[in-house]
């Protein structure tokens, strides 16, 4: 019933708001293992808007990555996505049928994975790798069409003609991970979802490639959500963050407000925990561990390890509420919409 | 004294006597490790600049090409068994990967208990347990907690600081630490570091820091090697070369750490801040200096010869032409005057 309801007020949005170009509404997501489900992914929800880079951040075992793959309906079982709805361009990918979301991915939500680099199949050469991409869902183009569309996309990504005919192995990792940018964009989707796309490479390797990133989403006008851990990363280039914890979203707001001034308990730990070149040897982690999915702690996930915890932290579950523009947490503290 | 040393160590890979095709992985670097003072060096480097290599030739696991390792003055190579053992407890080491580092079918107890066995450190059992129980608590962790569990029960946090605390059963005087927290979360991380300080702290050990993260380098360390494929690009207090880097390549790193402040841009922190070469277009000329064909300062001379260290201040040393006016330093005297 309620997502009925949310679904039609959806609907309603997507026309009425042409700046979101996402909406995801209370996605839910399971791990069914022998010792019962694990609830990865609990009741999440976000919108991304037209050309915005957000960021989702988290701890591993958050459900970040379970969440991005969920959008592109990627995960396998034993996950099982058992709820929610994800609102691309006016429609619900959730509710397509399997062919059409095969058509959907790449060209409307495209992935660029973790570890993309060693996605490559290493037997086969890059060029033929990309007019596979291209094969998959536009039929009968002719082949000279096809490489002039890859060439072209390549040297978006700075790369030349001459990796069409290299093998991965021969290319290093940074141009590994360009190739793989290539062919998230290859069919110029509206929304690029990026796992980590530099956990694998050296820092100047890593700028350069979240430049070209960058640079790429620029110029397609397409959205991009950037999944990980790397707090810098997040601070050097995305417009909006979204922090998870256990499953949760529990902090959305604008990249500079979650670093000068974090509302949830978890965020502020969080972000005092970087470490900066403007102090020395004074380390704040955050006391405590992640929950344990398989029996989360009532009430709010977080209240075992947080300082601020209350009594009803316990027992009532917090919701994602916006307190004030654009700003939302899901914390207790905020309860009477006062900051 | 001094307790560990690099002699100007140089280790190779791959190729015969006749093949040109060799690779030096760690070329001429000279470190000090002195008992009497203890100090946190950071070793930094992207992938490739020969930082695992230089800590397996420290730990002894591997033998340089040329050069020596030393360990109270005698040469890793030339020991006998008794002043081995000594050195393999002395000196101990912490891995990037938390999760290779032990058997999934044994409890987390086993690597505790395998080197008491081994070097003898206890006398009964509940002499033994005293000290396993020691050692976690120094890590930060709770032996009711730990012990009898396994390791695919405790997070990757408490797998490392496990890690921490088995170095720590050992008393040692070093400790090397190859990228003990790029495999942590945040949040974990800030623990292990803080760890490794109240090692040198309260227990006078040094650490050998080795990373790719230039800011927890920062962070924990007083000296700092920067590594440029095998060799020694800067090195020096790091303060002055974190804060104010010289060599360009230095630069370019510093400049690349994305920091975690939206008000200060990438590419914002040094003068440095060209789109080098990417690694995989770079060309082997054999001399000069390594850095040259993505260097935006290169000079004829770059290609000519490999530059040595000039002593740009007291502390702190630069392999790099630009620096040509100041006097040149031998690395192992550069490594002595910061021991101390």
């Amino acid at each position: 019933m309620v997502s009925e309801q949310q679904s039609k007020r959806n609907e309603k949005q997507s026309v009425a708001d042409p700046a979101r170009i996402l909406d995801v509404i209370n996605l839910q997501v399971s791990y069914h293992t022998l010792r019962g489900p694990v609830r990865a992914v609990n009741g999440v929800s976000f919108f991304l808007r037209v050309g915005e880079r957000m960021g989702l951040v988290g701890e591993s075992g958050s459900g970040k990555t379970t969440t991005a793959l969920s959008l592109m309906r990627l995960i396998q079982a034993p996950a099982v996505i058992e709820g929610g709805e994800v609102w691309l361009d006016g429609q619900d990918l959730l509710s397509l049928s399997e062919e059409e979301m095969r058509r959907a991915r790449s060209a409307d939500i495209a992935l660029i994975p973790q570890g993309a680099m060693n996605s490559l199949n290493p037997v086969m050469k890059v060029g033929e790798q990309l007019r596979d991409t291209i094969r998959a869902h536009i039929d009968g183009e002719s082949k000279a069409k096809v490489d002039a569309r890859i060439l072209e996309v390549l040297a978006w990504v700075e790369l030349g003609p001459r990796v069409m005919e290299s093998y991965p192995h021969e290319l290093s990792g940074g141009m590994k991970q360009r190739v793989c940018i290539a062919m998230g964009i290859l069919l110029r989707p509206k929304v690029i979802i990026a796992d980590e796309p530099t956990s694998a490479l050296d820092v100047v390797v890593q700028r350069q490639v979240m430049e070209t990133l960058g640079k790429v989403q620029k110029d397609l006008g397409a959205s991009v959500i950037l999944v990980g851990h790397d707090m810098g990363l997040m601070a050097q280039f995305v417009d909006r963050v979204g922090v998870m914890y256990g499953g949760k979203l529990i902090e959305v707001g604008p990249v500079r407000d979650i670093f000068k001034d974090p509302l949830h308990p978890y965020t502020q730990l969080l972000i005092g925990s970087l470490p900066t070149l403007k102090t020395k040897e004074i380390f704040k982690g955050i006391p405590g561990l992640t929950p344990s999915l398989l029996s989360p702690p009532p009430g709010c996930m977080f209240h075992p390890r947080c300082p601020k915890a209350m009594s009803h932290c316990f027992i009532d579950i917090p919701t994602l509420k916006e307190i004030k523009p654009d700003r939302w947490v899901s914390c207790h503290l905020y309860n009477g919409n006062t900051v | 004294m001094k307790l560990l040393e690099a002699q100007n160590v140089t280790r190779a890979f791959g190729g015969g006597f006749l093949s040109k095709h060799h690779m030096i992985a760690v070329d001429g670097v000279s470190l000090i490790i002195n008992e009497e003072k203890p100090t946190i060096t950071a070793i930094a480097g992207e992938s490739g600049s020969g930082k695992t290599t230089l800590a397996r030739l420290l730990l002894g696991v591997l033998q340089p090409t040329s050069g020596a390792i030393k360990f109270k003055g005698q040469s890793l190579t030339e020991m006998d068994k008794h002043r081995q053992k000594m050195f393999r407890r002395q000196v101990q080491a912490i891995f990037q990967d938390p999760y290779e580092a032990y058997n999934p079918f044994y409890k987390i107890d086993q690597v505790l208990t395998t080197p008491i066995k081994k070097f003898q450190l206890a006398s009964s059992k509940e002499q033994a347990l005293h000290l396993i129980e020691e050692s976690l608590q120094m890590a930060g962790l709770r032996p009711e907690d730990m012990l009898g569990r396994f390791p695919h029960q405790l997070s990757g946090g408490q797998r490392q600081r496990i890690m921490v605390a088995r170095a720590m059963l050992m008393h040692p005087k070093v400790i090397l630490a190859d990228e003990p927290v790029s495999m942590v979360d945040a949040s974990l991380r800030a623990t292990i570091l803080e760890s490794l300080m109240k090692l040198k702290r309260e227990l006078g050990i040094s650490v050998v820091y080795i990373t790719h993260d230039l800011t927890t380098a920062y962070q924990v360390s007083q000296n700092i090697y920067i590594l440029y494929r095998g060799s020694v690009a800067e090195v020096g207090n790091v303060e002055k070369v974190i804060k104010d880097p010289l060599h360009p390549y230095t630069k370019l790193l510093v400049n690349s750490i994305p920091l975690p402040d939206p008000d200060i841009r990438w590419g914002t922190t040094t003068d440095v801040n060209v789109t080098p070469v990417l690694a995989g277009a770079m060309t082997e000329s054999g001399h000069g200096c390594k850095f040259a064909n993505r260097c935006p300062f290169v000079m004829a001379e770059c290609h000519q010869q490999h530059p040595p260290l000039y002593r740009t201040n007291d502390d702190r040393a630069v392999a790099c032409f630009l620096y040509k006016k100041e006097p040149q330093v031998d690395g192992s005297m550069m490594a002595e005057f910061l021991s101390t």
